[in-house]
């Protein structure tokens, strides 16, 4: 076998912020790092983000970091870790002024400094007053963080693998992390890198439902290589679903729509929400709205020909104030729906958004396991940013914690790598049967023959999703989804190719990026069955009520046996008192 | 020629839903039809930054090469329901 081999200090899987701000911290200490992304680094989904990244500088209102973790824990309905939770609330004011010097144009103030803006569940003196915490490079806060820390990485010599697709990662018999084999996708060429410590940063995995407001990439490839190398999901059953997705299509209509007064109606014309939340009406909180829709549609109080979304009436604001406050959202309405806002109301659904849950870590980055007594790190394995579940966002995130999750924990896990290639000096011998798997992962996609298509068998894996483990969720509901699941799954077999060429095929990376849905939605739909409680993004209409006795815990679903753990929520902050289980109200 | 559209097709992967959603039909639907120059205009078009990229789909930026400007328009014609 003449496969090709490179070696690092750390390899890298993914160049989103969480994958950029890791590989920077070491670079800069002289580590030899290899960042491996499937799209060219500025492409990746950070680039996406527009509302901005929390911290509490106080420039706006009063604030403090401390405020900022109660808002955090509460938002977390009380599932976050409170270790985790307050390192990175610490952390905050100081990851976003480095940011500052990286070059982020953070938008000003008269008095020179960052602009802050209110945003959802952010309150002053734990539950009071708004807070205003949010700060923002007008709305492209993630392309310019993204296009800085590319640019810091270049400067400090980070070695980059651009358009190259992580197929798996290598494993020896003592449980250590090797590094990853990878293809380069322009010439289908595999490659095996071998590294002291590896990092997964491969983001969100959005494409488990059909209506998502995320970019096709985000297919969630390293949480299906995690499952595949024995490790466990966390917390997969918190999907946080955005009430106002363009129906049919995903993409994301902002809270701002409904802030600037616009509201939702269903058939009859009725304004619906005021029976959900008859005070914060159409303005309720994320879950409430998107439920209340789901429910609406259910009942058969649908808006168009399938009776499958409402409308969000915008047209009464005139097109002046949807010029001057919503021009983004305008265009992106005509765009996808040819329809003017300011005329016609517009077609909404819930849309899948942001995936709490994933490769469980500890603080320091670590990617860590249950054993008998508590739990054991994944020698030489890291995770950071979304695919990650440190668990700072428990079973809800709260808009703008993620940019700052991401640039946090990525910075922390470089630190602590920094740290263990200290003490583990010399690569470990490669363990061959382990990359022969890897091998066999790719080479299966070169069998020919007729099968079926990996686009239907997605898009079929997507509605089954989206219908058996949405917003609306119930034992019987979530039961035939485990079943449509397996039937889908034993299907994979069957799927062929029709293009075997090496250079850029798209339909070979296709391929291993469905099998790794497959095995992402497996562990979200059983989580969810298994979890008989409502917490944040998991509502369960059978069990309506949160249950701190049974369920204050996090689920870990495993690939082998299909099998579910669970381990207890980190309680304790690092020096604060704990924020102990309250009613989560708004 | 298969491998630059093999290519261009990877190109059209990028960090937005919004732009995924025009350029990949596009690309599927379109592009075969399309004349060598503005095929031509079609790649350089996708080599901008995602967020410009976005503007100019959007119509918020016009591009200064009319052959990239015209192809930009027709993306964004294709787009929709
Ligand atoms: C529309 C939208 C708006 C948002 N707005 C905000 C906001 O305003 N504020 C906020 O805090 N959060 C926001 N978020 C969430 C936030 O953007 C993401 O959670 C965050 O950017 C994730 O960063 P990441 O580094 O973990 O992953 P990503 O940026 O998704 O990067 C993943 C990287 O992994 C690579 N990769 C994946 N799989 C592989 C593979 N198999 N092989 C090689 N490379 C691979 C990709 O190429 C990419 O480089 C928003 C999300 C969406 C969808």
């Amino acid at each position: 076998m003449s496969l090709a081999r490179r070696k690092f200090d750390v390899l890298a899987i993914g160049a989103g912020g969480g994958g950029l701000r890791s590989a920077l911290q070491l670079s800069r200490e002289e580590a030899n790092v290899a960042v491996v992304s499937k799209v060219f680094p500025t492409r990746s989904h950070t680039v996406a983000a527009q509302g901005g990244i929390n911290a509490a500088l106080a420039n706006v209102l009063p604030d403090n970091w401390h405020w900022h973790m109660y808002d955090t824990v509460k938002g977390s309905d009380y599932l976050g870790d409170q270790d985790a939770i307050e390192y990175m609330c610490r952390a905050a004011s100081h990851l976003v002024y480095e940011l500052e010097h990286y070059g982020v144009p953070f938008s000003r103030l008269d008095n020179g400094k960052i602009y802050q803006r209110p945003f959802g569940g952010q309150s002053q003196n734990f539950g009071g007053d708004q807070a205003a915490r949010t700060c923002a490079a007008a709305d492209r806060t993630g392309h310019a963080m993204l296009h800085s820390l590319y640019q810091q990485n270049i400067r400090a010599k980070t070695h980059f693998f651009d358009e190259y697709f992580a197929v798996d990662l290598i494993k020896d018999q003592d449980g250590f992390i090797l590094g990853a084999l990878v293809v380069e996708i322009e010439s289908g060429e595999p490659l095996l890198i071998e590294a002291k410590t590896t990092l997964l940063a491969t983001g969100g995995a959005g494409q488990l439902f059909r209506t998502n407001t995320n970019a096709r990439i985000n297919t969630g490839d390293g949480l299906g290589m995690a499952l595949r190398a024995g490790i466990p999901l966390q917390d997969m059953e918190f999907f946080q679903f955005h009430p106002t997705g363009i129906a049919g299509k995903g993409m994301l209509i902002t809270e701002g729509a409904r802030g600037e007064g616009g509201y939702l109606l269903n058939k009859d014309g009725e304004r619906f929400m005021e029976r959900y939340a008859p005070h914060a009406k159409d303005l309720a909180s994320r879950d409430v709205v998107s439920r209340a829709i789901a429910t609406e549609v259910r009942e058969g109080r649908g808006c168009g020909p399938e009776g499958d979304y409402v409308l969000l009436k915008l047209d009464h604001l005139g097109q002046e104030v949807l010029n001057k406050r919503l021009p983004g959202i305008s265009d992106t309405i005509q765009t996808f729906l040819h329809i003017d806002p300011a005329k016609e109301p517009v077609p909404v659904f819930p849309t899948a958004h942001y995936t709490m849950g994933g490769i469980p870590t500890n603080r320091h980055g670590r990617v860590v396991v249950p054993v008998e007594q508590g739990e054991e790190e994944i020698p030489g394995l890291y995770a950071a940013g979304e695919c990650a579940c440190v668990s700072v966002h428990g079973a809800n995130r709260l808009g703008g914690n993620s940019l700052l999750d991401i640039v946090v924990f990525g910075r922390a896990a470089g630190n602590d790598i920094i740290d263990y290639l200290k003490k583990n000096r010399y690569h470990r011998q490669l363990d061959n049967s382990s990359v022969e798997q890897a091998m066999a992962r790719l080479t299966r996609w070169d069998q020919k023959g007729d099968g079926e298509r990996v686009a239907d068998l997605r898009y079929e894996l997507q509605a089954t999703m989206e219908k058996y483990c949405g917003v609306f969720r119930t034992k019987e509901v979530l039961q035939e989804g485990v079943e449509k699941v397996l039937q889908l799954e034993k299907r994979m077999a069957d799927v062929r190719l029709h293009d075997h060429s090496r250079v850029f095929n798209t339909a070979r990376i296709e391929a291993m990026e469905l099998e790794n849905l497959m095995d992402i939605a497996l562990a979200t739909v059983v989580s969810a069955l298994a979890r008989e409680e409502s917490r944040g993004a998991h509502s369960r209409i059978d069990f309506p009520q949160r249950d701190d006795v049974h369920w204050l815990k996090h689920s870990l679903f495993f690939k082998e046996g299909r099998r579910l753990e669970y381990k207890p929520v980190t309680l304790k902050p690092l020096s604060v008192e704990s924020f102990p289980p309250k009613e989560r109200v708004y | 020629m298969e491998q630059k559209r093999a290519r261009l097709l990877w190109q059209c992967r990028r960090g937005m839903l919004e732009l995924d959603a025009m350029l990949q039909p596009f690309m599927e639907k379109v592009y075969d039809d399309l004349p060598g120059q503005q095929q031509q205009a079609f790649a350089e078009l996708l080599s901008n930054p995602d967020q410009v990229l976005l503007e100019i789909l959007m119509g918020r930026t016009i591009p200064e090469n009319k052959d990239v400007a015209n192809v930009a328009r027709r993306v964004r014609e294709a787009a929709g329901p």
